[in-house]
């Protein structure tokens, strides 16, 4: 943990902006600049920050959920895409589009891409924070004291 | 077809659950199974011995021109026949041998799944669906052998077992390939008329190999033939049913189905013979080595698969007659043996030979059984085993060629297999009471003196009477062999033929073999035989399993010894040599030359890379040399963004970002760079950095001065909305078009995770040597 009034105060505003903006990356990125990689690395920098300046313990609690069950979730996310196609009848991973109506957001694409681009954000959270994490409890004092 | 297959495995998954309910009737209810499926089987034989095969085909992988396609013809029929009706004696005897186990139902999965497996994989018809069942097989008998694993003897047998019999499953898929390869198809029923096509290509050799290589080291053959005795470390009724009745039957069944493919040429009939033959004779001579009961009975099983080998060598009308009642002759007899040595075990504590006598009192139905079987493998008239050591000696006089050699070396074998026969079948019950048994005595449960029995009468039955069984399915296993229809005709008396004399010289030498059994025992010549064959080669093996490990384990410390910058000297040095290597004699090297002008601020940027590399060397503190690699990376990544890769720069900030909080975090732990390297190490480590740095230049104006190719990107462009509906090429590239690429990187992804997540959790000293290849790992990942 590193003391440091200026950090710690940025960070109350940076997390939630950057947890945001990863949600941004990640759903824009079919159409612009994004995906669920960016958006994974963006929303585990958020993460990181908060544990620097808070300490990993809190930091784990706001995660709510182990970094390990991140990775499982993401890849269960990512697979289930594909395996969603296979249910259907369709080669592996061809790409399922639902075209709703709602009201106003109006037309819009939802596919099965976006599930599976959801699963790459979660693994790459879930492997940044667990690499830091475990790092973090392997040599106590780095940052948190 | 499909269902009988599917509904054994089916039982071994709900075996669990029976066991739980009744322990004790578990093998009854289980043993309906099987016995249903038999039933099934032997309506099937009225049609199949009029000439008719069965072809049945599901689809399974359509994209790979695999459908679950089975094929029954009298030569599946028989062998179907054999796995579900022993395996249904087998699994009431096994609920009394195991009945007080704790782990009775785990064993009944094993053992239904094995059931399955074998009869998959005979009658499959598809060489992968075969492919598939075979090495099921190869599993299940490994978990089977294995099952006591507490032992280390089990364990040893049954990695024994696996590797020589998972080794030879490999060389059979190459042969497989192959034979799907020159035939054009990839189903048994269409290859066997194309015979002369495969024998006349010119991989038949390879073929033949491969397929020998399978068929040999699962059916035991010289030298594979050392991990079948020490596989009976399993439970006795894997014992019956593997290593006798059917698994190792997988690969002489093999050469069977295969042998109007690849049979009736030289190469095929001097190497099934030779090998066949010596391995008969060398193992049914072992056989009189072992005083285990168990012991013995696995060296003529080994005998047998070299004589059913050696059979299918010979081929012909004759030899595949022989082979086809030998076969079920053995069945019959090993089966209901190696059930009586486990009862005998069971009842009495111990299965040496030498302290069992005397046990017809004790263990009447169980003696019943055995002298059944025994006599019947001792091949004494009137049992079935009779009729089939005739066969044999008049298959070796209408060989066309090495007749008497052939019948020589069957004669010598069968003096063996007589005394080996009344030893195992006779020598417990008859005689003086020996005393020293662990335990007293007594008759074994229905469920295990039933098996021997039932098997000991069928026979007897066969051998009175073989027209119960000689027209009709050994016809039909005969014809599934040699494509043609024979007339089969199986009779006990043949007249005063030279295959008669033969049997009375056997029986004449098998009775003196008997009776000096213990001093030909203990003998130096079998000492010397038992060294050389029985435990030689067994050992061979286990040698050169150590030496691997050894082997691999040098290889590991020397280059994984831990430390980092050997790793990256490691990585880097083999790419400048193997890449390199490949550039300067493969490659058009090229230069491209440069159009326009360079923007001010392209140049102060690459001036800014350079110059922090430089920093990054030059510098003396490791946080210096850190904020300078990032400077770096994030030039790098204005520069993607300058050239318009928006995707590419966005991820490259993240990286560049995460990889520094992540480096810092290590940093304040590490102690700072002490000192300079010696003159030479600077040297070395200048020489790689600068080796790598021109390899990737020459590499980069290699690949910009040869015109781009755009077909693909102009496809993925114009298609990126039109197919995935996403505007952003590079998106839809990882998310839909190459989405399994992706899929495969998050797995790779999560598996470095778990893998620094356990590294850090290991102790300390070796934890902290690997650190810093969390953040290689990072890096190589996000690239």
């Amino acid at each position: 943990m590193i003391y440091s009034l200026i950090l710690r105060v940025a960070v109350r505003l940076l997390v939630p902006l950057l947890l945001l903006f990863a949600m941004f990356m990640m759903l824009r990125g079919h159409n612009l600049p994004g995906g669920g990689f960016v958006g994974g690395l963006v929303a585990a920098s958020a993460f990181v920050l908060y544990a620097l300046a808070a300490g990993v313990t809190r930091a784990r609690e706001v995660l709510y959920v182990d970094p390990q069950t991140l990775l499982g979730l993401g890849l269960a996310c990512a697979y289930g895409a594909g395996l969603l196609a296979l249910a259907l009848g369709k080669p592996f991973l061809t790409g399922l589009w639902l075209h709703p109506h709602l009201p106003l957001i109006g037309d819009f694409h939802l596919g099965s891409a976006l599930l599976f681009d959801l699963g790459v954000m979660l693994v790459v959270v879930g492997t940044v924070l667990l690499m830091v994490f475990s790092v973090e409890d392997r040599l106590p004092g780095l940052v948190e004291e | 077809m499909l269902f009988a297959v599917l509904g054994i495995f089916l039982g071994a998954a709900l075996s669990p659950l029976v066991v739980r309910v009744s322990r004790q009737a578990a093998g009854w209810i289980l043993g309906l199974l099987p016995l249903g499926v038999f039933v099934f089987f032997a309506r099937q034989l009225p049609a199949i011995a009029h000439g008719e095969t069965v072809r049945q085909s599901v689809p399974w992988l359509p994209s790979f021109n695999t459908p679950l396609s089975f094929y029954l013809d009298g030569l599946s029929l028989l062998f179907a026949l054999l796995v579900t009706g022993i395996g249904t004696l087998i699994v009431v005897y096994a609920g009394g041998y195991l009945q007080h186990h704790e782990q009775l139902g785990r064993f009944y999965v094993q053992l239904l799944s094995f059931m399955g497996a074998m009869l998959g994989l005979v009658l499959a018809d598809n060489i992968f669906v075969f492919f598939i069942f075979f090495e099921l097989t190869s599993l299940t008998s490994y978990l089977l052998i294995g099952f006591y694993h507490s032992e280390e003897e089990s364990r040893v047998a049954a990695r024994k077992a696996l590797v020589v019999t998972g080794g030879g499953g490999l060389a059979l898929l190459g042969g497989l390939l192959l034979l799907g390869q020159v035939t054009g198809t990839l189903e048994f029923s269409q290859m066997l008329s194309m015979g002369a096509t495969v024998q006349s290509h010119p991989y038949y050799l390879a073929i033949f190999i491969l397929v020998c290589a399978g068929a040999f080291t699962k059916s035991a053959q010289f030298p594979f033939h050392f991990w079948l005795p020490a596989a009976m470390a399993g439970p006795t009724p894997v014992s019956a049913y593997l290593h006798s009745a059917t698994m190792v039957k997988a690969g002489v069944f093999l050469l069977a189905r295969l042998s109007p493919v690849l049979g009736g040429t030289a190469v095929w009939e001097g190497t099934l013979g030779i090998v066949g033959g010596f391995t008969m004779l060398m193992s049914a001579w072992l056989a009189l080595r072992y005083t285990d009961l168990k012991q013995i009975l696995a060296y003529t099983t080994v005998m047998v698969l070299g004589l059913l080998t050696m059979l299918l060598g010979v081929g012909g009308e004759e030899a595949i007659t022989a082979m086809v009642t030998f076969t079920v002759v053995h069945a019959l007899y090993k089966g209901g043996l190696f059930m009586m040595a486990g009862s005998v075990d069971h009842e009495t504590g111990t299965r040496n030979v030498r302290e069992l006598g005397g046990l017809r009192e004790a263990m009447p139905w169980t003696m019943a059984g055995a002298v059944a079987t025994g006599l019947s493998m001792a091949g004494i008239p009137p049992l079935f085993g009779f009729i089939g050591k005739e066969m044999t000696y008049e298959a070796a006089l209408h060989a066309e060629s090495f007749g008497m050699l052939l019948l020589g070396v069957s004669v010598l074998s069968n003096v063996a297999l007589v005394g080996a026969g009344l030893v195992v079948g006779l020598k417990p019950f008859i005689g003086e009471r020996k005393g020293a048994f662990t335990r007293e005595p007594h008759e074994a449960p229905v469920s295990m003196w039933l098996g021997p029995l039932v098997l000991g009468v069928l026979g007897l039955a066969f051998g009175v009477y073989p027209a119960l069984i000689d027209h009709s399915l050994l016809q039909a296993a005969q014809t599934g062999i040699l494509q043609e229809s024979h007339e089969l005709h199986l009779a006990l008396w043949h007249g005063f033929s030279p295959a008669l004399m033969a049997s009375l010289v056997t029986f004449a030498l098998g009775f003196a073999v008997y009776a000096a059994w213990e001093t030909i025992q203990e003998s130096g010549g079998m000492a010397a035989l038992g060294t050389a064959f029985g435990e030689v080669p067994g050992r061979v093996f286990e040698r050169g399993l150590y030496g691997l490990a050894r082997f691999s384990q040098g290889i590991t410390t020397l280059f994984q010894n831990g430390r980092f910058r050997w790793y990256l000297f490691a990585i880097f040095t083999s790419l400048i040599v193997l890449v390199g290597g490949g550039l300067a004699f493969e490659a058009q090297l090229g230069w491209p030359t440069f159009e326009g002008e360079v923007a001010y601020y392209e140049a102060a940027l690459a001036g800014l890379i350079v110059l922090s590399a430089i920093v990054a060397v030059r510098t003396q503190g490791r946080f210096i040399a850190i904020l300078a690699l990032s400077v770096g990376g994030y030039g790098v990544a204005l520069i993607y963004l300058l050239f318009g890769a928006p995707d590419l720069a966005m991820t490259q900030f993240a990286i560049e970002t995460l990889t520094l909080i992540l480096l810092v975090i290590v940093i304040i732990h590490l102690p700072g760079i002490e000192g300079e390297d010696s003159l030479g190490v600077q040297v070395r480590d200048g020489a790689v950095a600068l080796g790598c740095g021109a390899l990737y230049t020459i590499i980069m104006s290699t690949i910009v001065d040869v015109p781009l190719d755009r077909r693909v990107s102009e496809y993925l462009a114009g298609n990126s909305y039109t197919e995935a509906l996403g505007h952003n090429v590079v998106n839809v590239i990882l998310v839909d078009f190459r989405g399994i690429d992706t899929m495969g990187e998050i797995t790779v992804l999560t598996i470095a995770a778990l893998g620094v997540y356990v590294l850090m959790r290991m102790p300390r000293r070796i934890a902290h040597e690997k650190e810093p290849e969390e953040e290689a790992e990072e890096n190589e990942t996000a690239d």
